[in-house]
């Protein structure tokens, strides 16, 4: 069964032109979808990127555009944005952003994307803390969202390398069952 | 409970922000798995389906797990 399976999936894969795997896995990373574009799958080139950065704008939109930050300190260790990074380009400010926080210099876009203040003084608590209470559970529902956008775009990334995973429906398996005289021969 | 009251609650319920993720997942999910555009909507259509059904049966045995708490 699994080398009727491997030898169909090959078959089938020869059909679909995967032009230039390692460039449209980069380009798939650096925007969801462009991979596939670039190697004229237009109809799941579009689907990838309609659905992945619809998830992670709605996601992002959700926690005001806080949930996406790159911060690695002792007090708060965003693990989250390993995830968050899958989707490449959109992901990528909150590292600018952090930079600039610790280089004391002023913040982009209004300071989306950029990681919370946590050292509370008199007049400013604890950025973090802050937003949780304002943004209540839509701040983890958004970092949710945010994380599955990204690890979508690594399923999408895999494709536009090794193309589908194509179950055995879909193969030329009814066309050519094994025990048909074609499939011997 | 009044009939307006119920459909207040169940607009405002949090189980509503599972539905794109749902439709979202599945379809890039099945779009891993086929080239052609009419084979990806079905297996998304049953991996939706899947999905909610097994969010379903969890929440069913979380409501007995709980019962009597």
């Amino acid at each position: 069964m699994g080398t009727g399976n491997r030898r169909n999936r090959s078959e089938t894969n020869k059909g679909i032109e995967l032009r230039q795997p390692m460039l449209a896995a980069f380009l798939g990373w650096l925007l969801p979808g462009a991979g596939h574009l670039y190697q004229g799958r237009y109809g799941k080139g579009v689907l990838f990127m309609v659905c992945i950065l619809t998830t992670y704008f709605f996601g992002l939109a959700m926690g005001g555009g806080h949930v996406v930050y790159a911060s690695w300190k002792p007090n708060d260790k965003r693990w989250q944005y390993f995830c968050q990074l899958g989707v490449g380009l959109p992901a990528l400010p909150a590292i600018a952003q952090a930079r600039r926080a610790d280089a004391g210099r002023p913040l982009l876009m209004g300071g989306i994307m950029a990681p919370p203040n946590r050292r509370p003084t008199d007049g400013n608590p604890d950025e973090l803390a802050k937003w949780h209470r304002d943004y209540n559970s839509l701040f983890d529902l958004g970092t949710v969202y945010t994380m599955i956008a990204g690890l979508l775009n690594v399923l999408a990334i895999y494709d536009a390398m090794s193309g589908p995973a194509l179950p055995e429906h879909d193969s030329d398996e009814k066309k050519h069952p094994p025990d048909s005289k074609e499939s011997v021969s | 409970m009044h009939f307006p009251t119920l459909l207040a609650a169940g607009l405002h319920n949090q189980l509503w922000y599972s539905v794109p993720l749902i439709v979202s997942i599945s379809l890039v999910y099945s779009a891993t798995r086929h080239e052609q555009m009419n084979h990806i909507l079905r297996h998304a259509w049953h991996t939706g389906v899947w999905i909610v059904g097994f969010m379903a049966i969890i929440m069913a045995i979380l409501c007995v797990v709980s019962w009597a708490l």
